[in-house]
């Protein structure tokens, strides 16, 4: 061996550990939020659930523009047209980007039902930024461009990829737009039981007593309550001739009732523990008021708990209104939701004659998936000092 | 012990109160006043009422009266009597129709409940033995998917599959020729075939959740020092694993074993809907879509006192087993 690499060598030990020392200080170092972040990043199942969750939030932000048709556009001559086929390879063998054919309309002699046949002499092919069904993005600005969809006005065949539904609304559309509904009933909700859940759970932890008391024994009865019976008794409740907003936010409001108890006792629990910690008494001698003890130093240090706590309880909520609109007592249309859309699949033989108008049921199992993926690496993150 | 018994029981009595009292307030929730809408029916279906008989209906749901004493007048006919009010939608009292279609509900409950420990447990202990196996991620991936998918979807799915591949109308627990008759042999082998598909669809969430809970406990337990020392007494595996950990990693089902009934139906009652069983759920459905409310009451009142009480015998079970509870050195669950 010659002293070169003898010397070589020696470098590159020392630069390792000098590396892994400053790995090391790096650790010690970093704020807790950091160290969070780290843990999480380990999570690649909850990784791929947050990718998976930005497309579905930003599918539904953006839904006038992602999808194809008006939601609410009934097209007379497609009634539960199947799910079009798309090809990239014509009759004759030559290759083309995606196109569907046209169609012809005929009816099945016995049944009466209608029968379509694709006509192979007509292409349509598919574009990006086509222009379509005009809409009002957000209520805000006209425009008639869609992400995607078939070019060629009026008169060319639609794009329908998941078919329509039993009166020839665009079910893919309304999987978009529905969304919007869906996904945000759960983020209002949470929003709801965050307020009940900090300020209950905080009185009754900081206080103690005979106010904690009554919290607890208030808490302990939701809790004892049956769950769907009580949020279909709620919903059952409701004027029916409030307008769609208010039942939404009415709807939230329901479905969050029972949400912040977890929330109220995890709180409480944290800042009954937390009390007793050196860091506390120490901001105490330091002559902190008390309100600035809660919100400087003891509320962060369980934040990461209550992220934890709402991401839990948030697929329950997305699962509650699914059903409660599928029943017909919670949302009804014209609101477009994914429980609202399964109605038509209330009646077994519609089901059997167009399966898809079952697809907001993977939507809705992806989405509660990927937050239950998405609550489960947020829990081994939330507690960053545990390794 | 005795005193601890005694101590839980005065504890839940509140707790009733407060369920009852919530449960009114769900009676009273929809506009207008039940007397009002009665009337409004009865003349809307053409029969003519009097002053007289709107008057007595009136008292009769003592709407003359201030709320707390409408409250007094309904609790007490409810323990007096075990009269919950009228279900005009069934056109019978409703406690009636509750108790009518209770037995199945309680039946399939059970049932699911059975099936649910026979799965899940062996495979609970199964997946945390084999821990990071093919089949530990096989198993795990599958319970993430149970957990997700509620049963009225999978049953939808079923209902779907077995009329288009099968010709079968699922769901019902009876053929129509055996609807209405006497229990007979012939009858009894219908309920069987049809009463399986409820049980296991109502037991898939169950069974991803024991799955669950049961690996996380034995892998817990496995790393204990005494199954070592058990494999160093030369046991076989099998009794190493079966003969310690798992009897300690079983506790929590066994205690949870109490709030499973009440659990079952909360969770079972739209799968009970879309499968159209003659349990309660489907009938406090049909009450709530003409905002029948005395009927969501009284279910809500019911299930609730049951979770209550399911909770005593619950935390009994558990200072049984735990003398720490027993005398008082910690709270119980």
């Amino acid at each position: 061996m010659s002293k070169k690499t003898a010397q070589k060598k020696q470098l590159g030990r020392q630069k390792r550990r000098q590396a892994q020392a400053g790995q090391e200080e790096e650790f010690y170092r970093a704020g807790q939020w950091q160290l969070v972040w780290w843990k999480f990043k380990r999570h690649k199942l909850a990784q791929m659930a947050m990718v998976v969750l930005a497309i579905l939030y930003f599918i539904a932000i953006f839904a006038e523009f992602v999808s194809p048709h008006d939601p609410l556009r009934r097209f007379k001559q497609y009634l539960a047209y199947p799910p079009t086929a798309i090809h990239i390879r014509d009759t004759q063998g030559g290759f083309h980007t995606p196109f569907i054919y046209g169609v012809k309309m005929g009816r099945d002699p016995v049944t009466f039902r209608p029968v379509y046949q694709e006509d192979t002499s007509i292409i349509y092919p598919i574009g990006f930024f086509v222009h379509g069904d005009p809409y009002k993005f957000w209520g805000l600005f006209k425009s008639d461009i869609h992400l995607f969809g078939v070019s060629g006005g009026e008169d060319a065949m639609p794009l329908f990829i998941l078919g329509t539904d039993t009166i020839g609304r665009d079910v893919l559309s309304r999987i978009f737009y529905g969304g919007r509904i869906s996904l945000s009933v759960g983020l209002v909700g949470i929003a709801i039981s965050f307020v009940l859940g900090l300020i209950l759970g905080g009185i009754s932890g900081f206080f103690g007593g005979v106010v904690d008391e009554i919290i607890q024994r208030i808490i302990e009865v939701i809790t004892t309550l049956p769950t769907i019976p009580l949020w279909m008794a709620l919903a059952a409740a409701l004027p029916r001739e409030w307008p769609q907003l208010r039942i939404y936010f009415a709807t939230t409001l329901i479905l969050s009732i029972l949400g912040w108890t977890g929330l109220a006792r995890s709180v409480r629990g944290r800042l009954l523990s937390m009390r007793e910690e050196d860091f506390v008494l120490a901001a105490r001698l330091d002559g902190e008021s008390e309100a600035a003890i809660i919100a400087r130093y003891m509320i962060p240090g369980f934040a990461s708990y209550i992220i934890v706590s709402l991401t839990g309880s948030l697929p329950g909520m997305i699962l509650g209104e699914t059903s409660l609109s599928f029943l017909g007592i919670g949302l009804n249309p014209p609101t477009i939701s994914w429980g609202v859309m399964l109605q038509d699949a209330q009646d077994i033989m519609n089901v059997a004659h167009y399966p898809w108008i079952l697809w907001p049921v993977p939507v809705v199992v992806l989405a509660v998936l990927m937050f239950n993926f998405l609550g489960d690496g947020l829990r081994d993150a939330a507690d960053p000092y545990v390794s | 012990m005795l005193s601890y018994i005694i101590q839980r029981i005065i504890r839940v009595i509140p707790q009733l109160l407060l369920i009852s009292i919530l449960a009114f307030i769900i009676i009273q929730l929809p506009p207008g006043d039940i007397v009002t809408l009665q009337l409004q029916r009865l003349q809307a279906s053409g029969v003519a009422v009097s002053e007289a008989q709107a008057n007595a209906l009136m008292r009769q749901y003592g709407m003359d009266k201030p709320m707390y004493q409408r409250y007094l007048l309904w609790i007490s006919n409810i323990i007096t009597k075990f009269d919950f009010g009228y279900s005009y939608t069934f056109e019978k009292p409703v406690g009636q129709v509750i108790m009518e279609r209770m037995g199945y509900t309680f039946a399939i409950a059970l049932a699911s409940a059975i099936f649910t420990w026979v799965v899940a447990i062996p495979i609970g202990i199964f997946a945390a033995v084999k821990q990071y196996s093919l089949a530990d991620y096989v198993i795990t991936f599958l319970t993430f998917v149970g957990l997700a998918v509620p049963a009225f979807f999978l049953a939808m799915i079923i209902m779907y599959l077995a009329l288009t591949k099968f010709g079968i109308r699922a769901g019902g627990l009876f053929s129509p020729e055996y609807m209405i008759q006497p229990w007979s042999w012939g009858k009894f082998v219908d309920l069987l075939k049809h009463v399986w598909l409820p049980i296991i669809l109502l037991g898939t969430g169950g069974v991803a959740g024991t799955i669950r809970t049961m690996r996380a406990m034995m892998l817990d337990e496995l790393r204990k020092p005494y199954v070592t020392v058990a494999r160093a007494k030369g046991l076989s595996e099998f009794q190493v694993i079966m003969r310690y950990p798992v009897r300690l990693a079983i506790n929590p089902i066994i205690s949870g074993l109490m709030w499973l009934l009440p659990w079952l139906f909360s969770g079972g009652i739209i799968l009970e809907i879309v499968l159209n069983l003659p349990t309660a759920g489907p009938a406090l459905y049909a009450a709530l879509r003409q905002q029948d409310m005395y009927m969501a009451g009284a279910y809500i009142l019911i299930t609730g006192a049951l979770t209550a009480i399911s909770a005593i015998f619950s935390d009994i079970m558990l200072a049984v087993s735990d003398p720490r509870i027993r005398f008082g050195g910690v709270e119980g669950a």
